[in-house]
């Protein structure tokens, strides 16, 4: 399989700051990339690195085997859609998906019916002649895709493309992406500091955190075995268990992940099944969330465990004491260190 | 209950009390000081001079506007409305520049002294600074004398030599003018070409060049067209001020007529006051077609 974007030990600095630090990173060609990480962490320093709008400190970077240090964005066949769309206020949507052609020198005619193609294309053919600004944020973000996808890019860059829409609008959009990604066959990098979207979407996740890229692989690789307490803790917020509780436990002496749904839940003093690891703890905190119920509960021993429950088992107080329990394969020992 | 907060909740509850305080002196202002005035002067151009008595005849006619197009003043209205185009030309060419490197690239320190050497001029008066450059453009001034030491005199005889905008020297001249015109309303236009490049959102630029577009392609479809509103607002100071001003072309030039000094005189000295009335609405016409075209041409598209 061909590498779309590689990154050999690239490093950002902006004056002291390290914002990307020694990062190593394929990207192979066809796959819907995610970097997700809080913010600062990195990513979308990484994505405008790969866009051209910053160039690396130090390290090489290729796209397609072509070296793209030193190559301004204008040259590179990589193509981005910005966070609050930047549409250019002053010109038409029809003129606005069409400006990549118009700079590179197609003339007018193909370029309109081009541009009224890729229009249609995200479901906006008869927009063509309105202003950016007499569009709804969700039509604003079609009108970003389009404009980008017009120009055939090899690597289609993301930047938080759904983080101004409302819930409803964002869950659409990330089928129809999806979708457009599939069809198309481009790469696509995606940026988000949304782990729901980042898991439903990516083929690959890289998970970013102090400008590194703490861990790389598929979503339920990320979900059901991350390689460190940060990635356990920021994607799904997972409980983090010390040595000594996994220990206590049932499990090796490590650092151990257990994610909250994976926890069942008895009354006090119940014994689990056989083959079952197990903790007594006490209900600290009761968040009703709708269909589930998050329950905050601590151990005598000062660990704090979250469990996710259906609201349907019951109602829960705090200050119950409970009996959690989860089968030996759920508790992840975490390889890395931190 | 205090007065104020009864005040205060009066105008909370009828918000348009509030916007009748809040546009009141101004509306009256602008309404009865300006424009009424205004409107009364212009209403003398329809009005002629007796030329005997030199009294005013109030009777309606159109013949005072048919002055204008007499040879010696239409000679006044086509003088001043090209040294006003030039000299606005000339302002964006010499601001743009500059007012790019404020708004892009000058932080902190390096934009307050911008500021500070933008406005400083406007801090001291308008008559010595153009006294000052009668000194500066005069025969033995600076200018001159400079030019004798960089044994560059040939290069000044030669660009003096010119007919119509040259002269005896520098202040003699209309290059002398325009000179003057050019250094003292560049203020104007630097400042809201500024401005304006300053709201370009960096993010445009960014995409501009994300699509392909080259540095020079990125200025011309995205940087400038943005910035015309700011550019269009500087050239409506210095093409307005430049063809209302009557002191500059007074000290400085061959003592040709611009519109500014001919409305002076008209209404002053000569007493003529419905020319002077039909001389003034020609800035106002041409400002009007100059506003047109810019907006037809989507100038302001981007406000």
């Amino acid at each position: 399989m061909t590498t779309a974007v590689s990154f050999q030990n690239i490093s950002r600095y902006f004056g002291p700051v390290r914002a990307v630090d020694e990062v190593t990173l394929d990207i192979a060609e066809g796959e819907f990339f995610a970097m997700l990480g809080p913010s600062g962490s990195g990513k979308t320093t990484c994505l405008r690195l790969i866009a051209g709008f910053e160039q690396p400190t130090s390290g090489h970077m290729e796209i397609f085997g072509v070296t793209s240090e030193g190559v301004p964005p204008y040259q590179r066949n990589v193509n981005t859609v910005f966070q609050d769309y930047a549409l250019f206020p002053h010109m038409t949507v029809l003129d606005n998906v069409a400006y990549g052609l118009m700079v590179k020198g197609v003339d007018k005619p193909t370029r309109h019916h081009k541009a009224q193609e890729a229009l249609t294309l995200v479901a906006l053919g008869s927009f063509g002649s309105r202003r950016p600004s007499q569009l709804s944020g969700g039509q604003r973000q079609r009108v970003a895709l389009a404009r980008a996808l017009v120009n055939e890019p090899k690597v289609l860059l993301l930047d938080e493309p759904l983080g101004a829409l409302d819930l409803k609008l964002r869950e659409q959009m990330q089928v129809e992406l999806k979708a457009l990604q599939r069809n198309l066959g481009i790469t696509f990098v995606f940026v988000t500091h949304d782990q729901g979207e980042a898991l439903s979407m990516a083929d690959r996740v890289a998970i970013f955190n102090d400008g590194k890229i703490v861990q790389v692989g598929s979503p339920e690789d990320i979900y059901e075995r991350p390689n460190t307490k940060f990635v356990a803790d920021f994607v799904g917020s997972s409980n983090v268990l010390s040595p000594a509780f996994s220990k206590s436990a049932g499990g090796p002496e490590k650092w151990a992940s257990l994610r909250p749904e994976k926890i069942n839940i008895l009354p006090a003093k119940v014994k689990p099944s056989p083959g079952q690891q197990s903790a007594s703890t006490k209900i600290v905190a009761v968040h009703y969330q709708g269909s589930v119920t998050r329950l905050n509960t601590r151990t005598v021993g000062g660990e704090t465990i979250n469990v996710t429950v259906p609201s349907s088992l019951g109602k829960f107080t705090e200050g119950d004491e409970v009996m959690l329990h989860w089968p030996q394969e759920a508790l992840h020992i975490m390889a890395g260190e931190a | 209950m205090s007065l104020t907060r009864s005040i205060s909740n009066f105008l909370f509850k009828h918000p348009n009390g509030f916007l009748t305080l809040l546009l009141a002196p101004p509306l009256l202002w602008l309404g009865i000081a300006f424009l009424g005035s205004l409107s009364v002067f212009l209403f003398h151009a329809f009005f002629s001079i007796d030329e005997f008595s030199g009294f005013i005849k109030y009777e309606f006619t159109l013949s005072t506007f048919a002055e204008l197009f007499r040879l010696s003043n239409f000679d006044v209205i086509i003088r001043s409305l090209v040294m006003a185009t030039a000299v606005t030309l000339a302002s964006v060419v010499i601001a743009f520049p500059f007012a790019y490197f404020a708004a892009r690239y000058a932080r902190g320190k390096w934009k307050a002294l911008f500021y500070i050497l933008v406005m400083l001029p406007l801090w001291s008066s308008y008559l010595v600074k153009v006294y000052a450059w009668k000194l500066i453009l005069a025969k033995e001034g600076i200018i001159s004398w400079l030019a004798g030491e960089l044994h560059l005199t040939w290069a000044l005889d030669a660009l003096l030599a010119i007919p119509v905008i040259g002269g005896p020297s520098l202040s003699i001249s209309f290059l002398g003018t325009f000179l003057v015109f050019v250094y003292v309303w560049l203020p104007f236009m630097i400042l809201p070409t500024q401005a304006a490049l300053e709201r370009v959102p960096v993010n445009l630029i960014d995409a501009s060049s994300d699509l392909g577009g080259t540095p020079a392609q990125t200025f011309r479809h995205v940087i400038f067209p943005l910035a015309l509103p700011g550019i269009i607002a500087g050239s409506i100071f210095t093409f307005s001020l430049t063809l209302g001003d009557y002191i500059i072309p007074q000290i400085i030039g061959n003592s040709s007529y611009f519109l500014g000094q001919t409305v002076y005189t008209l209404q002053g000295t000569a007493g003529n006051i419905p020319l002077a009335a039909a001389f003034t609405v020609v800035p106002i016409v041409i400002m009007g077609i100059y506003l047109a075209i810019a907006k037809r041409m989507g100038a302001f598209d981007a406000l």
